[in-house]
């Protein structure tokens, strides 16, 4: 389907309102069980989304930049992306999980571990959204930094930490596993790659203790708001998120991709950029509107967010995408769900049959990978002679 | 008979990459597929066994300066396996190995904490060690911790990691919609602490999980290994599955307890252990030869001698007598990224030893491989396998065992079918899981905040 918009759905906590969890619909006491989420994915599932992605970060949520905000009246606390998606990809058929994991303060050589291992639960649907922490009170939990670090760095840092988690995929050739019975080896050692990576901020030896996993490399993400980012999404992602207010923002965040992409030798490979969304969905005109209104007023604050907010019937957001993604490079969207369940179950049960009216989402899943929802093949292995 | 004495607690290994897992076999499935891990747990449920446990190395094998490759190789990283299992399991506990010195306490505690969440309250953690700069190569520090500090690390770590536990108190959340209060403390999850390995502090970002704390297991054999198992350990897996080796181990660690103020049912003995199970015991005892040959290839009988003897014995007859040079005494290079290669303290003597025992028995090669590595825990019928067990464990030789099947995926399923219903039958093993976290499968009390014990203290 040539003009298929792609389509992930952002989920976080109770939705991504802070006050979204004071919903009588929402489920606050349930955010740390399994139950909530397996719920939220499978409704996700059931609007035929390509994907979700996890939050997360390794320090309590916070309106501040550097330190706790010490808030008692929004949702604090969180549990492990990685850990959360592997928990509903069995009872899962079709969706793509892409949790977040922070690459500062983290381990490459269990990330690419993890994630590949979440390919394998999932039987290739997993992806990993990429990011970096500047927060101090972050760095404090972990002891092993000084100082204030330079995001350049940060980001220099991660493009590494996706080099060799990537590597470490490929680090076992598909067949390896030879079980060759005459001579008792159980693998063929020549089809194992030590990966040697060498950088100013990390050595990796390898190969990985995880043989390549189903989709050989499972997708990685990164969301962006300006060059520095581009920057680490050109050399490392297969998948962008942005949050430009308008198509022509739009187009400079793709133009802003592609330059970095180019810049680093990867102008042929594919990079899908996608762009955020915040939706309040209401068919009845001004409802949605209002909800944001008292929402807001519940919270205390104007809801403001790095991403485009969206406020309207789910007609109105059909016309908004379809019109963005026709006239500008996005390839489609990724939804942040205001207020979950009712903006979740809006974008399942009244967007995307909207969508699929349009003709730009199709009627059922056509693959059962994620890199198959995007038409990815699966990829060659570097290190395959 | 029916003795009502001690209850027999079991537990399932998925076998791991070393040659009691016999991959040539027909019947041997993917190591690495989750419908493999799926298939285990769900018959280690279906038995009512107390929990599944997932072993772990972060290097792979080498010998001879290659990746080792007799063996299975290759595993899935633990949390997410555990996580996953947890969605195709209800009761069963969740064991898995995580190393302290290549990882740091805030991401284990948050993986544990997670992992307890999902899984309502299974979750258990294997504290291991590890010092050399061959695994270290893998990881940002490299080999950074002698080993003389491992232990030390190991025990600072875990300290650690309860803090962060403990840093949310359970009542923490109260997430009522009409007042807007979600949290009842402005600073849940608050820590801090300085010591010789880790300067950390701020907040904890998960809330305390159902078990409070994950179920901790140690698993080493050394004094200092028992020690930190006496202090701080709820469960220890040991390799002693015989009687008289298992007695005098279970009334070492359990007389340890006393002094960090604990009591003899804190602390369960769970020797792992391999079972051959056919209909009569003379068939079992001929399965279980026909096993250790598979086990035991001649190739797998050179590299087993090349790790005693510390030489490349390629050259060598599996079929024939042992090599006939010493060992070489030197640093150990042959074989790396295995632990098993530090129990042969005198080299030169064992030699001797297998060269005198090969000549009395007229053993090739091989032949005396298999007689001195790895023999089957229990060999026999139904009966007579539930007989040994029960015995064991009422003779205080143990509290019951990590069951080590040696095929993938259905290697318990026999047992489940055949062994547990005798042991229900004496009184001595769960029909139902009376629980539902694996703190009450054990019979541990439930871990409060005890911020007054010094197992917190740190």
């Amino acid at each position: 389907m040539e003009d298929t918009m792609h389509l992930g759905i952002a989920l976080e906590g109770a939705g991504w309102h802070p006050a979204a969890w004071r919903e009588p619909d929402a489920r606050p006491a349930e955010l740390f069980s399994a139950g909530y989420w397996t719920d939220l994915v499978t409704e996700a599932e059931r609007g035929l989304a390509d994907f979700v992605t996890f939050e997360d970060g390794l320090s309590l949520q916070s309106t501040l930049a550097d330190r706790p905000d010490r808030r008692t009246d929004q949702v604090r606390g969180r549990l492990d992306a990685v850990l959360v998606a592997a928990r509903v990809a069995p009872l899962t058929r079709h969706i793509g999980l892409i949790p977040t994991v922070v690459a500062t303060h983290t381990e490459p050589f269990h990330n690419s571990k993890a994630i590949a291992t979440l390919d394998y639960v999932s039987t290739g649907r997993a992806g990993v959204r990429v990011r970096i922490s500047a927060r101090p009170d972050e760095a404090a939990h972990f002891g092993r930094r000084d100082g204030r670090p330079q995001a350049v760095d940060l980001l220099d840092e991660a493009a590494d930490y996706v080099e060799v988690t990537r590597r470490l995929w490929d680090s076992w050739e598909d067949d390896a596993e030879i079980r060759h019975l005459p001579t008792g080896r159980f693998i063929d050692r020549d089809k194992l790659h030590y990966i040697d990576f060498q950088g100013r901020w990390f050595s990796v030896k390898g190969p990985s203790i995880t043989p390549r996993p189903p989709q050989g490399q499972p997708l990685v993400a990164a969301l962006g708001h300006g060059d520095l980012a581009y920057w680490l999404i050109g050399r490392a992602a297969d998948l962008a998120f942005v949050t430009p207010r308008d198509p022509d923002e739009a187009d400079a965040a793709v133009a802003g991709i592609r330059a970095a992409q180019a810049a680093v030798g990867r102008a042929d490979d594919t990079l899908l950029v996608l762009a955020d969304l915040v939706v309040f969905l209401d068919d009845e005109p001004g409802k949605a509107a209002a909800r944001l209104a008292r929402l807001n007023e519940v919270a205390g604050l104007d809801y403001a967010s790095d991403a485009a907010i969206f406020a309207g019937p789910p007609t109105q957001l059909a016309d908004l995408m379809t019109g963005w993604a026709a006239s500008t490079g996005l390839s489609g969207f990724r939804l942040r769900p205001a207020a979950i369940p009712h903006d979740l179950a809006a974008i399942t049960r009244g967007l995307v049959p909207e969508l699929q009216r349009r003709g730009v989402r199709p009627p059922g899943y056509q693959a059962s990978t994620l890199r198959g929802h995007f038409g990815l093949a699966r990829p060659a292995n570097r290190y395959a002679a | 008979m029916s003795t009502h004495g001690k209850q027999v607690h079991l537990a399932a290994h998925f076998p791991g990459v070393n040659n009691t897992t016999v991959w040539s076999d027909p019947r041997a499935g993917s190591h690495i597929d989750f419908a493999s891990f799926a298939h285990l747990a769900r018959t280690a449920e279906r038995a009512k066994f107390d929990f599944l446990f997932l072993a772990e190395g972060l290097r792979l094998r080498e010998q001879n300066g290659q990746i080792y490759d007799l063996d299975v190789v290759g595993r899935p990283d633990t949390f997410t396996v555990l996580a996953a299992l947890a969605a195709v399991t209800s009761r069963l506990g969740l064991a898995g190995t995580i190393n302290s010195t290549f990882n740091e306490p805030y991401e284990v505690a948050r993986q544990f904490a997670t992992l307890d969440h999902l899984s309502g309250g299974r979750a258990a953690w294997n504290v291991v060690t590890s010092w050399d700069a061959f695994t270290g190569e893998n990881f940002r520090r490299g080999g950074f911790l002698p080993q003389d500090q491992r232990y030390e690390r190991a025990r600072t770590f875990l300290s650690a990691a309860w803090q962060l536990f403990d840093s949310w108190d359970g009542q923490d959340i109260v997430a009522d919609q009409r007042s807007g209060v979600f949290l009842a403390d402005q600073d849940p999850g608050e820590f801090s602490r300085s010591d010789r390995h880790f300067q950390i502090a701020g907040r904890f970002n998960v809330p305390r999980s159902p078990q409070g704390r994950p179920v901790i297991f140690q698993a080493g054999d050394s004094e200092e290994g028992r020690e930190f198992a006496a202090s701080s350990a709820d469960a220890i897996f040991s390799r002693h599955s015989t009687l008289r080796d298992g007695q005098a181990f279970y009334a070492d660690v359990k007389g340890r307890l006393a002094r960090y103020g604990r009591t003899r049912d804190q602390l369960l003995i769970l020797p792992a252990a391999t079972f051959v199970l056919a209909d009569t015991d003379e068939q079992a005892a001929e399965l279980a030869r026909e096993v250790r040959l598979q086990q035991v290839s001649g190739a797998t009988a050179i590299a087993f001698a090349e790790q005693l003897w510390n030489r490349d014995l390629s050259g060598y007859d599996p079929d024939g007598p042992l090599p006939d040079v010493d060992p070489d005494p030197g640093e150990h290079t042959v074989a790396r990224g295995r632990a098993s290669v530090r129990m042969y303290t005198d080299p030169v003597g064992t030699a001797r030893t297998w060269r005198a025992r090969a000549e009395v028995g007229k053993l090739s090669l091989r032949e005396l491989i298999i007689e001195v590595t790895g023999r089957q825990s229990f060999v026999g019928s139904p009966a007579t396998i539930a007989t040994a067990i029960n015995e064991l464990v009422q003779a205080d030789a143990s509290d019951g065992f990590i069951l080590v099947p040696h095929l993938t995926p259905g290697g318990l399923d026999e047992f489940a079918d055949r062994v547990v219903p005798l042991l229900q039958e004496r009184g001595v093993f769960r029909t139902e899981y009376a629980g539902t976290t694996l703190r009450e499968h054990l019979g541990l009390a439930a871990a409060d905040r005890p911020l007054t014990s010094a197992r917190s203290a740190g």
